[in-house]
């Protein structure tokens, strides 16, 4: 069997800068596996701009961003398998992997980085009711046969949700030559970026209709229209305003969900709210070795903040196997996320084991404006920034320092919470 | 001149063809869609029924018993899937026991084996998430649950390699009475033969009020059903159900032989035959009800929902006989549950009235096993080392959900009567039936699909006909 | 005076902003957090500019595209001028990332790169 120090599970942009963070933090056994044909993963179909304006400074496309990481791996003489599929990872750290060429392989791996990303949601999560055409689509799986193959999956398109990737997707298939009726969301806010907003629907007037949603898809062979009608504040679609819309083709941006059925079957505790591990202040899992990172552990927005996260985790991948003191007898201190904070990540954290400082991430569960991100310490206040716009669609953070955390040495839980003025 | 035209490829139609293919006759299954298993025969429980339902000496009550002996000897012949996992009708209410002494009185006079009632404690070790109303089940220990699809196809593939032919996009528009037969005028040309078999489902009325004065009336009742994620799929051991109104055996919860957990169906008389959308009610009333008898259903997990339609006829009985006025003529119409249960016996009986009737030899060639489509994850990891050293194409994980590689697409394919869509894969081999739902691997299984027919991609379709999946190219309109 | 509320997009903090154009086309700028904000703002009501991307065929290739963007910015008027001549373009294999594919495109001056390098036939 073959063994290496640390074992990377997918090589998009979390699972590269892990390997980046890991070799440079003095790890020299790395192996990447990835499970299609090239390295960069989700990054390589999206191929707008708008990729690494914290990481490099500049506005990058989707494969820029990702070349520029894949370069760093090819440097740093990182080894890669592609085309491999992980089918199993025992609690052991024994990876089941396979592809067409070495057939099915067993390798060991000391330390194991979950970088598995997430996948959408499909229609059936959302109980919409109506025929099964063709015509059907998550905002992905059209994103890939427009931008890798060049194929238009439709003409006439209505999206349903304001995610991110349904934004991006309106600008697209508006630019290819489709037609973008109209974007629809259940919340009373949009659920992607302001940014995409702007530069997605509102230059090409493309409507959004916040409190809408899709309550019936007509058309027995292909999409030929959807009801859409607007919904009460429990979300009820509201039935006078049920209104037709003829359409070929329902793009569904309704959100992502982190790819952990290998990380459940070894094991690991979830967290409720992120569908992700549950990790502490190394990004480290219940299990012992075995870290995560990217939208595995939990969606994010901008890719930057995976690569920072992934890189950490790299790290202290690389710390645990050079032997980094044991945990099991250091404080461990739950982080409560109340009032407003849906979850943080980390959920708990070892003071002792803390660098200077800890960027602590987390979403709000709604709009805010002109509210405080407050932190206390028991019940001792420690932290209260001002955020003039806090959305559920946009990650924000804090920052833990550890000389702080120091000073309280009988601390039982630190508490996150949104107050309004 | 055909010997025997069947109408309808779903479960009834390729049981008779199967069964027949054992003789020595020249016979053709037309089927209005791409493929078979596209009716009433794609969406339904699953369920292989114990036989208590019916009314005691109706055909539906011998042929339920029947089709459920038959079915273990047809899963191993035809290698599909079917577990006997046993069923539980579960019972709420004080008042309501005596139906359910009755149902288990009419079980044992319908011929059910093992039947038992079961009380409270034993009932919460058997199944430990039933709801805590539940006062006393009635334990089936024969009923079991199948692949729809799997059966459906492997009784047509073993018929087709026995030289029964098929036809496929192939509507029938017209039946006549010709000498020594009929005459059936489709789409695609009209053709002859000695025997009409009329398996059409929901549509078995309009063929058979072609060609006779004594009418009948198939009413569509449609069934809609919630489909939840593997992680859900031990939630219950058993198929349970609620004692059984006006409209059928009520909402089941039940698991599937793929590990999924299956809520529903509801139903609903309808007009339409073809009216399979699922509707915010129904979808409602499977969320309210599932949970009655069963506790903590994990209902964010769900994946997909679907509606069929079963094909009820207003007497509640099984209409499996020739014609009164119209010889050689024989209806399967009114094929309602438990019609899939009962499809093995369906198909014996339909075969026996129509040896009767053309005495012919035995087809010498016929062969009864048929192997099924290999599935590597039940190989043994050095077997699938193997496998994949002779077939690296099995090492090329496709369906990343289900865990589907290119092998198994491969052979959807180009097997007998092989898959020519997205939903023929997807029924054959399960890609694209997992919790993503197709979102990663609807691209790839396209360029399989138009690679081995050597077409392109822009002609592939969801399911047959219309269902295009790609309507144009980048720019082409700019 | 002109007013008007603009999303800067500069950054993902999206800052809600107020413009007024004076009589005497004077630009003023409120509730931006940076300088860029205000930078685009005066841009944005004077000659919006926008990045176009999008993806060319493979020549001689049924299926795969080659992604690319325009340079820099171009005129938001502009953007389906640019989008329309690409209709036109197929690129050769090998392309290397930063390849220019169109000089010039639309008379933008802006000439449309490629955002990837593609050796060989992408298969998917």
């Amino acid at each position: 069997m073959k063994t290496y120090d640390i074992v990377i599970i997918g090589g998009g942009p979390a699972g590269l800068a892990a390997a980046v963070g890991a070799k440079n933090s003095g790890c020299d056994s790395i192996l990447i596996l990835e499970r299609d044909k090239e390295l960069g993963g989700i990054l390589n179909q999206c191929i707008h701009n708008g990729f690494g304006l914290h990481t490099f400074k500049e506005e990058l496309t989707g494969p820029e961003y990702a070349a520029r990481y894949i370069e760093k791996v090819q440097q740093l003489q990182i080894q890669y398998l592609l085309n491999t599929m992980v089918v199993e990872i025992s609690p052991d750290k024994v990876i089941t992997a396979m592809n067409g060429k070495e057939g099915l392989m067993e390798i060991s791996a000391k330390a194991v980085i979950l970088a598995m990303g997430c996948r959408e949601r499909p229609r059936g999560a959302l109980n919409i009711p109506g025929y099964r055409p063709a015509g059907i689509y998550s905002a992905g799986t059209a994103q890939r046969l427009v931008n890798m193959e060049g194929y238009l999956p439709g003409r006439e398109i209505v999206i349903l949700g304001s995610g991110d990737i349904g934004l991006i997707m309106a600008r697209r298939m508006t630019l290819e030559g489709a037609k973008v009726k109209v974007v629809a969301e259940l919340m009373p806010y949009c659920g992607g970026l302001k940014r995409n907003i702007v530069q997605c629907l509102e230059d090409y007037n493309i409507p959004l209709k916040l409190s809408h949603t899709v309550v019936n898809i007509h058309g027995k062979e292909r999409v030929e229209g959807v009801t859409l009608a607007q919904v009460d504040e429990n979300l009820h679609p509201i039935k006078e305003t049920e209104e037709y819309i003829p359409c070929d083709t329902l793009l569904l941006s309704v959100g992502l969900i982190p790819e952990n059925e290998l990380s459940l079957e070894m094991g690991n505790e979830m967290g409720k709210v992120t569908n992700g591990p549950i990790v502490d202040e190394s990004l480290e899992t219940n299990i012992e070795g075995v870290f995560a990172c990217g939208n595995v552990l939990h969606v994010h927005d901008l890719v930057d903040f995976v690569s920072s996260e992934a890189e950490t985790a790299g790290k202290n991948a690389a710390l645990y196997v050079n032997g980094r003191k044991a945990k099991e007898k250091m404080h461990l201190i739950p982080i409560h996320h109340e009032e407003g904070v849906r979850y943080t990540v980390p959920a708990h954290i070892h003071p002792e084991n803390m660098e200077e400082k800890l960027t602590i991430r987390f979403r709000v569960g709604e709009v805010y404006k002109n509210a405080f991100i407050v932190v206390y310490f028991d019940e001792q206040q420690v932290f209260k920034k001002k955020r003039s716009f806090m959305a559920p669609g946009e990650m924000e953070e804090i920052i833990l320092r550890k000389e702080q955390l120091l000073d309280f040495p009988q601390l039982e839980k630190i508490r996150v919470r949104i107050e309004k003025e | 001149m055909y010997d025997v035209i069947i109408i309808g490829a779903g479960v009834s139609g390729t049981a008779c063809a199967r069964e027949l293919s054992r003789l020595d006759l020249k016979i053709l299954v037309l089927e209005k869609e791409e493929d078979v298993c596209c009716g009433t025969s794609k969406a339904n429980s699953g369920i292989v029924h114990a036989g208590y339902d019916a009314v005691s000496g109706s055909l539906m009550a011998q042929l339920n018993v029947r089709g459920n002996e038959l079915m273990e000897e047809w899963a191993k012949e035809l290698d599909f899937p079917f577990k006997r996992t046993g069923s539980l009708v579960v019972c709420r209410r004080e008042e309501d026991m005596p139906l359910l002494w009755e149902l288990k009185e009419r079980g044992e006079k319908n011929g059910v084996k093992g039947l038992e009632i079961i009380e409270e404690k034993e009932l919460k070790e058997m199944e430990e998430n039933l709801s805590c109303e539940v006062i006393a089940a009635l334990y089936a220990p024969t009923a079991g649950i199948v692949c729809p699809f799997g059966m459906n196809i492997a009784m047509a593939e073993n018929a087709y390699t026995n030289g029964v032919e098929f036809q496929f996009d192939t509507l029938v528009t017209k039946i006549e009475k010709i000498e020594k037969g009929y005459r059936i005028d489709t789409e695609k040309g009209s053709f002859k033969t000695k025997y009409v078999v009329n398996a059409a489902g929901v549509y078995a009325d309009i063929f058979h009020n072609m060609v006779s004065e004594k009418k009948i009336e198939i009413t569509p009742r449609k069934g809609e059903y919630c489909l939840l994620d593997k992680k859900a799929g031990n939630h219950v051991n058993k198929v349970i159900f609620s004692l059984p109104g006006k409209l059928g055996k009520g909402i089941l919860v039940t698991p599937t032989v793929h590990g999924n957990l299956l809520l529903g169906p509801t139903a609903a008389d309808i007009e339409e035959k073809e009216g399979i959308n699922t509707t915010e009610e129904g979808l409602k009333e499977i969320r309210e009800k599932a949970g009655l008898n069963v506790k903590n259903l994990p209902l964010g997990q769900v994946i997909t929902s679907f509606a069929g339609l079963r094909a009820h006829e207003k007497g509640h009985e099984f209409i499996i006989k020739e014609a009164e006025d119209a010889k050689g003529f024989i209806d399967c119409a009114g094929i309602e549950s438990p019609g899939l249960t009962s499809a093995p016996a369906i198909g014996e009986l339909v075969a026996k009235m129509i040896k009767e009737g053309l005495n012919p030899k035995e087809n010498k060639k016929f062969e009864g096993r048929r192997k099924g489509i290999l599935f590597p994850h039940k190989l043994t990891k050095e077997e699938r080392k193997q496998l994949i050293k002779e077939h690296p194409e099995y090492g090329n994980i496709i369906c990343r959900c289900e865990m589907i590689s290119q092998g198994e697409i491969l052979d959807a394919i180009h097997r007998p009567l092989g898959a020519k869509s997205l939903d023929g894969i997807k029924r054959r081999v399960r890609a694209g039936f997992g919790r993503c739902q197709g979102g990663f691997c609807t691209p790839k299984i396209m360029e399989i699909l138009a690679t081995e027919y050597g077409t392109e991609e822009n002609t592939i379709t969801k399911m047959g006909k219309e269902s295009i999946l790609i309507m144009g190219r980048n720019k082409d309109q700019l | 005076m002109e007013k008007r509320e603009l999303t800067c997009i500069v950054c993902p903090m999206g800052c809600q902003m107020e413009v007024e154009i004076q009589e005497d086309n004077r630009i003023l700028v409120f509730n931006n957090t940076c300088p860029r904000g205000e930078a685009y703002a005066k841009k944005e009501v004077t000659h919006p500019t926008r990045v176009v991307t999008t993806s060319v065929p493979i020549k001689g290739k049924n299926k795969g595209q080659v992604p690319c963007k325009t340079k820099k910015e171009v005129p938001k008027e502009k953007i389906f001028d640019v989008v329309k001549q690409l209709k036109r373009v197929s690129v050769e294999l090998p392309v290397f990332m930063g390849d220019i594919i169109v000089e010039n495109i639309a008379e933008t001056g802006v000439d449309v790169v490629a955002t990837c390098t593609v050796k060989e036939e992408k298969e998917s």
